[in-house]
């Protein structure tokens, strides 16, 4: 690869856009000017932090340093897969609900791709198994939480409706079958829009971000097909794997509905 | 009670005991079959709450047995169908009227909507179109297509115009004709006096003989 390297000057030119973005805040008192600068700051210290750390496990080289980081990784998504929804449980499921799902749908899919497409030497070299299951985590976060926030608002909206067919004799599962497809379409529809405009309204990131590196197109494309197979395959396992898991929390053994487990996001 | 029905060896009827919860309760109360009971009582006084424990759909300790069956040796769903609640405030599902009926029970739905002075067209319209009394008549028919031998009727006469609630009384007395057990909470007194065997005010939680 025949990247141009970046300098430090580099950087700090770039970051003069930054603070043309905090003089417009100030100037038209949009008061982000603050934010602005805590969160570019952030930005650089946590992707120094990152990139150090990264070059450190690729040079181990071991196995439970990649573990350790993935589990890691995981975790915090874990976390901010049911932080984002309206509603969540009041208790500990809600962060093994999260960390369920999101570990199933990018351990599933990240090892499916080590071993079949990618297949590096050995399978868990860092240098792969780590930016992959980041990108996953990534998607995957994302369709989880729109997931989890389609079916709890949707199922706390429609309590009546549920509770009705209840009543009448209906089973539990049957009842909130509707929202339980509605929610994982839910999770669903950002990696197919994504595919769909993937080449024509948007350049996917990592792929331009291959090209810039110095990687022909093509190999770049190959690549980023690779991985929309990879996201869409891990969007669909957390979509459904976290709606299951929360229907399945929401009950107990005499199928009624548990909204009493709920608590709204303060 | 009918002779026949008391000869058996199991308890016929509705049997609870020590139904209750952290919220309400605990309630003692039996029911043979065609009998009405009618609980009276504030709001927030836990009428609601006695009778979503009955059907099992609010978390609650104790036992109630129909007929000296235990209701938790079947099913929470089959139990449901037996001891059928109809909430005050209906809910439905699905757009239309027609579509919360299966195909066996359209007819005799139909039947039942010119009793209680509905039309069969309201059955074509979106739920959202019709009246809360209309929503909560079409409610009560939808629980009495089932034919359960046990009906909770939360305020069932509470969005209805005088003659609608003379029609739903006449409906009432007629499952109990036919042997339905009914428990009944309403805040309207007349009602209560015309339809309840036998009468309880819900008092702090608690049930009250009158």
């Amino acid at each position: 690869m025949n990247a141009i390297s970046l300098s430090p000057l580099d950087l700090l030119l770039s970051a003069a856009l930054v603070l043309l973005d905090g003089a417009l805040s100030i100037a038209l008192s949009l008061k982000l000017h603050r934010q602005l600068a805590v969160a570019a700051v952030r930005m650089v210290i946590q992707l120094l932090a990152i990139g150090y750390i990264l070059k450190l496990v690729f040079s181990l080289n071991s196995p439970i340093a990649t573990l350790v980081i993935v589990v890691i990784m995981i975790l915090v998504a874990g976390r901010e897969v049911v932080a984002r929804p309206e509603r969540k449980f009041a208790d500990i499921s809600n962060v093994a609900l999260g960390a369920g799902s999101v570990a199933l749908a990018t351990v599933v899919t990240a090892l499916f791709a080590l071993t079949t497409a990618i297949r590096p030497h050995p399978w868990y070299a860092p240098r792969y198994a780590i930016p992959l299951a980041g990108i996953i985590l990534g998607n995957v976060l994302n369709a989880g939480s729109l997931t989890l926030d389609a079916f709890l608002g949707g199922v706390w909206k429609d309590r009546p409706g549920i509770e009705a067919q209840l009543a009448l004799g209906l089973t539990y599962w049957k009842a909130i079958s509707a929202h339980l497809r509605s929610a994982m379409r839910r999770g669903l529809l950002p990696i197919i829009n994504q595919m769909s405009a993937a080449g024509i309204v948007t350049l996917p990131g990592i792929m331009t971000g291959q090209i810039l590196a110095g990687l022909d197109p093509i190999e770049a494309v190959k690549y980023q097909i690779l991985l929309m197979f990879l996201l869409t395959g891990g969007s669909g396992l957390a979509a459904v794997s976290i709606a299951y898991l929360a229907a399945w929390r929401l009950t107990d053994e005499r199928q009624r509905l548990r909204l009493d487990r709920l608590r709204s996001a303060s | 009670m009918n002779p026949a029905a008391t000869s058996g060896s199991a308890q016929l009827g509705l049997e609870i005991h020590g139904l209750g919860s952290a919220l309400a309760g605990p309630f003692d109360l039996r029911a043979a079959a065609g009998e009405a009971i009618v609980v009276t009582g504030r709001s927030g006084s836990g009428k609601t709450l006695l009778l979503r424990m009955i059907a099992d759909l609010d978390v609650n300790q104790g036992t109630v047995l129909l007929d000296g069956q235990d209701r938790r040796s079947i099913t929470a769903p089959r139990w449901r169908g037996l001891a059928i609640y109809v909430a005050a405030e209906s809910g439905w599902w699905f757009d239309t009227v027609a579509q919360h009926f299966s195909a066996e029970h359209i007819g005799s739905a139909t039947e039942l909507a010119g009793d209680l002075g509905l039309t069969p067209e309201q059955m074509a319209a979106p739920v959202a179109h019709l009246s809360s009394g209309e929503r909560q008549r079409w409610a009560l028919i939808r629980a009495a297509v089932r034919q359960p031998p046990i009906l909770l009727l939360d305020e069932p006469t509470g969005a209805l115009d005088p003659l609608s609630l003379e029609r739903v009384e006449r409906f009432l007395q007629r499952m109990l004709e036919q042997d339905t057990i009914l428990i009944l909470v309403t805040h309207d007194s007349g009602l209560a006096e015309r339809m309840g065997n036998r009468r309880f005010e819900m008092v702090d939680r608690k049930l009250r003989a009158r």
